[in-house]
């Protein structure tokens, strides 16, 4: 088994379309610096608009590495599924498409094991592609704009919030949430395996995948009750944010945030269990369909 | 001489065609066996069930004595196969291939037996070249290279000789020639061309719309003495029945029709026979040899097969 | 602009205005003003603690220095913090200007177990922001206790004072200070959020309503005319 992976791993760095995630990260990255680090000040007027007649504080601080991190993950979870279906989307399909599955599943390997290699790939493959954007986007923040007491806009049901996490109190956070988001991706990259296990090319899948994703990320922000009720709670792509729960610090009754703390930690484990649950499904659908499937390719 | 591959009542449904239609035959050890057929006759559906890439309908396959079905993984690390192209990963170069294939073939492979390997075939100089910049007859022989790499008992080729040109297909028979002669290896070899099964082959079957329509020794077979003589009688049904039972039974061919292999000269004695027997014989047809009979089984319009190249 | 510099400047305001009110009310403000005048500058550390509706942040540690007649600085030990600018800052010119009041003696009343006298502050000018100020003097130790300031534009707002060390300079231990403030809203569809399924509870701070901040600010210690560097403000 580790002897396969090894080989998938091998295959993976070989590929041209793999450095392209990489970099598509590292350039929307720089891209958000560069603007924040010129005129990261219009921004904060536009979160504080309604209030920044009543308060005075700190915008050069404001706008430190950890807040930068957390808006650059905000705005790019939601484009990471794309770069993860380029992967995970071409396992089996890819491999339809060259020609080199039927070689493949003419080895002694059985099919169960291939596609149980090919996930740890992808998973792989997602968690490299989060270290990546953890260094780029948290370290190089914090090189670039410092350290510093963290803000986090939040709207929550019809209210909207401040929340001032001090800058001892912010990494673990970061971790619990990048490990968080490891499983919301690999939500994705289950999916995106699934799909790919039907399709000659992997064109088909990674437009699938991300097809799938937008649509159910459009539905799960209707903020129409009818909907919130009944369909959010069963997208999966409503957990995809869980990773922010982590920032979410409890209060006390006056309002003061408790260090080390977190508001919702049910809600936290709610999701992570329904996202492992959507991919323990969906791999497992995968090994079913893949195993009585007819080669053709 | 022990049987290597036996096939018994194979049968694959499509969504609604019937791709191979009760098809059995063995293949023993040391065999060069040809798989002969149009497009759409079955043969890559058959191998394709060999290699467990199809699963069958119906039937079973033994390979080593061993069901395919449930040893699987211990049937396919004695089985090299090239399965129509021999496509291969273009991004990476012959040698990394190789080593790929290899390791999931469950052998240890050093790279001197890589090396040796990729000049075996021809391509030492180019293992470090990526296979995107490949021409088709080097492709080809990587792909053989990839199929031999685990020293397998048993080889399976599905068409290997598409494609290349005629300097290829002669490297192609020679190399196959070697495999069986200096190596011992079982070698089950399809192809839409009489003329190359003929070449390299000891035994042989002729598929046609997923049925046998024989199977023998290519020499017995190719015998000019040997004809495919038809009949018409008033109850085939029942002729057929009489002839399965009597000493013609071996020269008997499936189908619907009633088929007999044989020497012409022992068409006398055939009809006498017939005749003892109490069949009334409407007509007797005779092809003159088997490559004309397999010619008028290609050149008739077929169905369009699901792999074709 | 902030709380303490309001604070302070409605104490500069009781000093510099020579009112034609009633002369026991004039004579308690000059008093009161002579106390306070005494004080140059300062130094002082301090925490402050922000409750405001949608505002979640910690206590923090801060240092306010003030200058004579009206400079004052809030500044942060670390991190960031909110000080609520509310309409203090329009008003302090007005006031400072002033000779524009007419002090009114209201009689009595208690804060706590103080008594304390009421002085009403009307503005001559009947275009000034503030249309009235309330103050509370304990005249036996001449210490405001309480300020409460009624605005044309930015509603109002109010000043608690407790002394302790530093009551013989005017300067208080603690003050609260309640103002008003906009209720916050985020530009729609910017975030996408994790709905963790609970609907808003909205646990306001005692005493408060949406439309009501509240900034508490403790004194521990005071440096009290030892200079303070202009480079500061």
């Amino acid at each position: 088994m580790w002897n396969l992976l090894q080989i998938e791993l091998f295959k993976i760095s070989k590929r041209p379309r793999t450095y392209i995630a990489f970099a598509a990260i590292a350039a929307i990255v720089f891209i958000f610096q560069f603007a924040f680090k010129a005129d990261g000040q219009s921004y904060m007027n536009l979160m504080l608009q309604s209030v920044k007649d009543s308060f005075e504080f700190e915008r050069t601080k404001a706008i430190n590495g950890y807040f930068m991190c957390y808006i650059i993950l905000n705005t790019l979870l939601v484009q990471l599924p794309i770069l993860v279906a380029l992967i995970a989307a071409d396992s089996i399909s890819g491999e339809a498409n060259m020609g080199t599955l039927r070689l493949l599943i003419t080895k002694p390997i059985s099919r169960t094991q291939l596609i149980l290699v090919k996930f740890a790939a992808a998973t792989i493959f997602t968690i490299l592609l989060l270290v990546w954007m953890a260094i780029i986007s948290l370290f190089f923040s914090l090189l670039i704009f410092g350290a510093d007491d963290m803000l986090i806009f939040r709207s929550k049901g019809d209210e909207s919030q401040i929340l001032l996490i001090s800058q001892d109190d912010v990494m673990w956070r970061y971790l619990a949430a990048f490990a968080y988001a490891t499983v919301a991706l690999t939500v994705i990259a289950a999916l995106s395996l699934f799909l790919s296990i039907f399709a000659d090319n992997s064109i088909g899948p990674i437009i699938a995948t991300v097809c799938i994703v937008l649509v159910c990320t459009i539905i799960s922000n209707i903020n129409v009750p009818i909907i919130d009720k009944n369909v959010r709670p069963f997208l999966f792509t409503s957990y995809l944010v869980g990773w922010k729960g982590f920032f979410y610090i409890a209060t006390t009754e006056d309002g003061v945030p408790i260090k080390g703390s977190v508001e919702n930690w049910a809600a936290i484990r709610n999701s992570l269990s329904i996202l492992l649950l959507h991919i323990g499904v969906l791999l497992g659908a995968s090994v079913f369909i893949f195993r009585k499937k007819d080669i053709l390719s | 001489m022990s049987a290597i591959i036996k096939v018994n009542h194979l049968s694959k449904q499509f969504k609604d065609t019937k791709a191979v239609d009760d098809l059995s035959f063995t293949v023993n050890e040391g065999d060069v066996y040809g798989f002969l057929g149009q497009n759409g006759a079955g043969k890559s559906t058959t191998i394709r069930m060999l290699l467990s890439l199809i699963t069958p309908s119906e039937g079973e396959i033994i390979i080593f004595g061993k069901k395919l079905q449930t040893h699987r993984s211990e049937i396919l690390t004695q089985v090299g196969a090239v399965i129509e192209k021999p496509d291969l990963y273009k991004y990476l170069s012959a040698y990394d291939n190789l080593s790929i294939f290899a390791k999931m073939s469950g052998s240890k492979v050093s790279r001197e037996l890589l090396m040796k390997q990729l000049e075996m075939v021809g391509l030492a100089d180019r293992a470090k070249g990526k296979v995107e910049t490949f021409s088709q007859g080097m492709k080809q022989r990587l792909g053989i290279a990839v199929a031999l790499v685990h020293n397998p008992a048993l080889i399976i080729l599905d068409e290997p000789t598409n494609g290349l040109d005629p300097q290829g297909i002669a490297d192609m028979r020679n190399l196959i020639l070697r495999l069986s002669r200096e190596m011992g290896k079982t070698i089950l070899i399809s192809s839409h061309l009489l003329s190359e099964i003929e070449l390299i082959a000891n035994r042989m079957i002729i598929l046609h719309k997923g049925k046998k329509m024989v199977e023998g020794k290519v020499a017995e077979l190719l015998d000019p003495a040997h004809s495919m003589i038809q009949l018409e009688t008033t109850n085939d049904a029942a002729a057929k029945e009489k002839l399965s039972q009597s000493k013609w039974a071996d020269a008997l061919q499936q189908g619907n029709s009633i088929k007999l292999l044989m020497n012409k000269q022992t068409v006398p004695q055939l009809i006498s026979d017939l005749v003892g027997l109490d069949v009334s014989i409407l007509s007797v047809n005779s092809s003159h040899s088997l490559e004309n009979y397999f010619l008028s089984l290609t050149t008739m319009s077929g169905h369009v097969e699901p792999f074709a190249n | 602009m902030n709380l303490l510099r309001f604070g302070l400047v409605l104490i500069a305001m009781v000093s510099i205005i020579v009112v034609k009110a009633q002369e026991n009310v004039n004579a308690l403000i000059q008093k009161v003003n002579a106390k306070i005048e005494k004080v140059n500058d300062y130094t002082a550390e301090g925490k402050m603690k922000t409750k405001v509706v949608f505002l979640k942040v910690p206590v923090s540690a801060v240092k306010i220095y003030f200058k004579k007649p009206n400079r004052l600085k809030i500044k942060n030990e670390k991190g960031i913090s909110f000080v609520p600018k509310g309409a203090v800052s329009i008003n302090i010119s007005n006031i400072v200007n002033g000779e524009k009041y007419t002090a009114l003696d209201a009689g009595m009343d208690k804060i706590g177990n103080t008594a304390v006298r009421v002085v009403k502050l009307l503005p001559t000018d009947d275009n000034a922001d503030i249309v009235l100020s309330t103050i509370y003097i304990d005249e036996a130790n001449l210490l405001i206790k309480k300020a409460k300031t009624t605005t044309r534009e930015n509603g109002s707002y109010e000043l608690e004072m407790t002394y302790g060390k530093y009551s013989a300079y005017g300067l208080p231990d603690k003050i609260i200070f309640t103002f008003n403030t906009k209720e916050y809203k985020l530009p729609k569809g910017i975030t996408f959020d994790f709905d963790d399924g609970e609907s808003a509870k909205s646990n306001i701070p005692r005493g408060l309503n949406k439309n009501k901040g509240q900034a508490e600010i403790i004194f521990d210690s005071y440096i009290i005319n030892k200079g303070v560097s202009d480079a500061v403000f």
